[in-house]
């Protein structure tokens, strides 16, 4: 996020206009009025389809505002919020639901990349161009199909998995039929996502210099000690980014137990997430008012997670140039 | 790092020592490779068991889930009129016969050679239930065009290019603008707005999601493709980013020298920059038109009840939600789903690749 190869807002003018007095301030104001122009789509959007939002839809928290009666709309105060904390059990299911998920999903975003990453680095990997893109390949896939190919593969009657399992003498769960099970499933679905993730780390592990590892060398360090002490802490902002995002992920988590429950949340309520339990609110049941509710609720949450992340960074994450 | 290896040990002085290493180092190559093609081997086996699995029908599903994963059928032969299957039959004298099983029996069952049927029966002793089927492959590949014409594959594909091409038009005028801006003109609070940009990308949408689509509605959008463009002219924080990173590599010299021409702000956007960065441009709107394929949510609550506009991604939920207990038609599907963007990608991995490492790592 680096500015630093901007010129200060003066560096053109004064380098471009004759030393008469306020030609510089007046080219400077005519550039300044241009790129208000160009950045003006940007403020525009920011404010209608972002701001104007956020602050309508904490308003409408307050309020029994709902689609099927759009001219019946009451403020009623914290009552959202207390039927939120106290009354609908799904509050509580949902952000369970989220957790045992998460559980298993941090720790994988954050280790397959780097493990991938670090394996596709090797100066003993032939063909590196065609596995990176064969890796890169399912993050491609529209989500709609990868589920449903996931769907299959995980079916415990006809799928491979199970088929493979029973070859070595080992019989498969019923993977998305079992609210114990469902929770590996969809992480194993999510697999397919790691392109992104993956890719930018191993660019940046391409952008260690080598001479660390020399110098680690010579100091007799071995592969395992160089990959801790040089590969991770200097690869550490890419590991932050990909953790800020999966766990962005985590908060939105949506579209594939939706598509594999067809918004149930079966099997049980083990799929009820909290986006699908606010989607229903909101688009099935119209309930506008509440549904605002839940997404303040979503995005307070998203943002205390995220807050404690930043914050640990400094502690973690290491920068070579202290501009973030 | 190979080539400074092969220097150190090369100094050492004796052949043999150096042919060792080099063999050493051939064979950790080789299982290093060897394990990593069968992890991706690993990665992408469900593209062959979906690919499989769409070329069969119900039967041939059921019967795989034990036998072949081919799409196989068993031989038959006419029986006195009857359809009997052919088994592979093991003969007490060692060979094994390919014979149609005429009469079922728990401990010896009737066999006929269909190519000598004048010579008879032939009991043989055993379960017939442990006999391997004689198959053919036979391949439903009348699927696929079934399932072209049951999800109307024509008109989702033209609904879903259309409302890609349209994005990307939109995303390649606002970007590129909010780009040029932040790369090349003063702003107050220049340092703040782009973090503000960067800051949307980890906003959860949902909190925007309710207000917008109740305005929306309010204003009759709901049920058009209009919620699925407007807010694509209005730029977009990766989008931005990429634009920007690159804009901010090309020599400032040639927007001077076309100032000192007369040339304006936006003749020096249009004959100065865009030119210079069609490998960026080309990456924009790959992503886009990949994002608006593959787009889920969006016209998944906008266009509800609209099978005429719906997207492909739409299209094959709506007929596998109706069709769940045909797998090979949900597999024919998503293969549909899936051919076009990874043809994009694969015929475009370098710009691709390229422009997400910028947005990850630079950031």
């Amino acid at each position: 996020m680096s500015t630093s190869q901007q010129s200060s807002p003066f560096a053109v003018g004064a380098a471009d206009s004759p030393p008469a007095v306020g030609g510089a301030g007046s080219l400077h104001r005519s550039r300044q009025i241009w790129g208000l122009i160009f950045v003006s789509p940007w403020i525009i959007g920011f404010l209608a389809f972002t701001l104007f939002p956020m602050v309508a839809s904490l308003v409408l928290s307050f309020t029994d505002y709902n689609l099927n009666e759009p001219d019946q709309i009451n403020w009623i105060g914290l009552e959202n919020f207390q039927e939120l904390l106290y009354v609908d059990p799904l509050v509580g299911t949902s952000l369970i639901a989220t957790l045992k998920f998460a559980l298993i999903a941090l720790p994988l975003s954050i280790i397959l990349p780097i493990a991938i990453a670090a394996l596709l680095n090797s100066p003993y990997l032939a063909g590196k161009r065609i596995f990176r893109t064969l890796f890169y390949m399912p993050y491609i896939v529209p989500l709609i199909s990868g589920v449903y190919i996931w769907q299959g593969m995980l079916n415990s009657e006809t799928g491979w998995i199970n088929r493979l399992l029973a070859e070595i003498g080992i019989m498969g769960p019923n993977w998305l039929n079992d609210v114990n099970w469902i929770y590996p499933a969809l992480n194993i679905i999510g697999l397919w996502g790691i392109g992104n993730a993956f890719l930018i780390t191993l660019a940046s592990m391409q952008g260690v210099p080598t001479e660390l590892y020399e110098a680690a060398r010579v100091d007799g360090a071995n592969p395992w000690r160089r990959f801790r002490s040089i590969t991770i802490p200097m690869i550490s902002p890419v590991i932050f980014y990909n953790l800020v995002l999966s766990l962005i992920g985590l908060f939105r988590y949506f579209e594939i137990p939706y598509i594999l429950s067809q918004g149930t949340g079966e099997p049980g309520q083990s799929t009820m997430f909290f986006t699908i339990h606010l989607y229903k609110q909101a688009f099935v049941f119209k309930e506008m008012g509440y549904g605002s509710a839940l997404a303040w609720v979503l995005f307070v949450l998203a943002f205390i997670a995220t807050f404690i992340l930043f914050l640990s960074a400094r502690y973690w994450v290491y920068y070579s140039n202290e501009e973030f | 790092m190979a080539s400074i290896t092969s220097q150190r040990e090369t100094r050492g002085g004796f052949n043999s020592v150096w042919f060792d290493k080099q063999l050493r180092k051939f064979g950790i190559m080789s299982l290093v490779t060897l394990f990593t093609a069968m992890l991706a081997a690993a990665f992408l086996t469900p593209f062959f068991y979906s690919a499989l699995t769409s070329i069969k029908d119900q039967d041939q599903i059921v019967a795989s889930a034990r036998g072949s994963i081919w799409p196989v059928d068993q031989l038959t032969y006419t029986y006195e009129g009857e359809e009997v299957g052919i088994y592979k039959v093991p003969m007490p004298d060692g060979n094994i016969r390919e014979l149609a099983l005429v009469d079922k029996g728990r401990q010896s069952s009737d066999f006929i050679d269909p190519a000598a049927a004048d010579a008879g029966l032939v009991t043989w002793e055993g379960s017939w239930r442990t006999l391997d089927p004689v198959e053919e492959l036979a391949p439903r590949w009348e699927n696929f065009p079934t399932a072209w014409e049951e999800i109307n594959f024509p008109l989702l594909v033209r609904n879903t290019l259309a409302i890609a091409l349209i994005g990307v038009i939109g995303t390649l005028i606002s970007s590129i603008a909010v780009a040029y801006a932040f790369a090349r003109f003063p702003l107050p609070f220049k340092r703040t707005l782009f973090f503000l940009l960067i800051s949307t990308i980890i906003l959860p949408t949902q909190v925007t999601l309710i207000p917008t689509y109740t305005i929306y509605a309010r204003i009759g959008w709901v049920g058009t493709w209009l919620p699925l463009l407007v807010p694509h002219f209005f730029a977009n924080a990766y989008n931005v980013f990429l634009l920007r990173q690159y804009f901010l590599t090309l020599p400032k010299e040639l927007d001077e020298a076309a100032m000192i021409d007369g040339a304006g702000p936006l003749r020096i956007l249009i004959s100065v920059i865009i030119p210079q960065s069609w490998p960026v441009i080309v990456a924009v709107s790959l992503f886009h038109i990949v994002f608006a394929w593959n787009d889920y949510f969006a016209p998944l609550i906008y266009l509800l009840g609209k099978p005429n506009l719906i997207p492909i991604s739409i299209g094959i939920q709506n007929f596998n939600f109706q069709y769940g207990s045909k797998p090979h038609m949900i597999q024919a599907t998503a293969l549909m789903g899936l051919a076009f963007p990874v043809l994009v990608f694969f015929l475009a991995q370098r710009v691709f690749m390229r422009g997400v490492v910028i947005t990850g790592v630079e950031k």
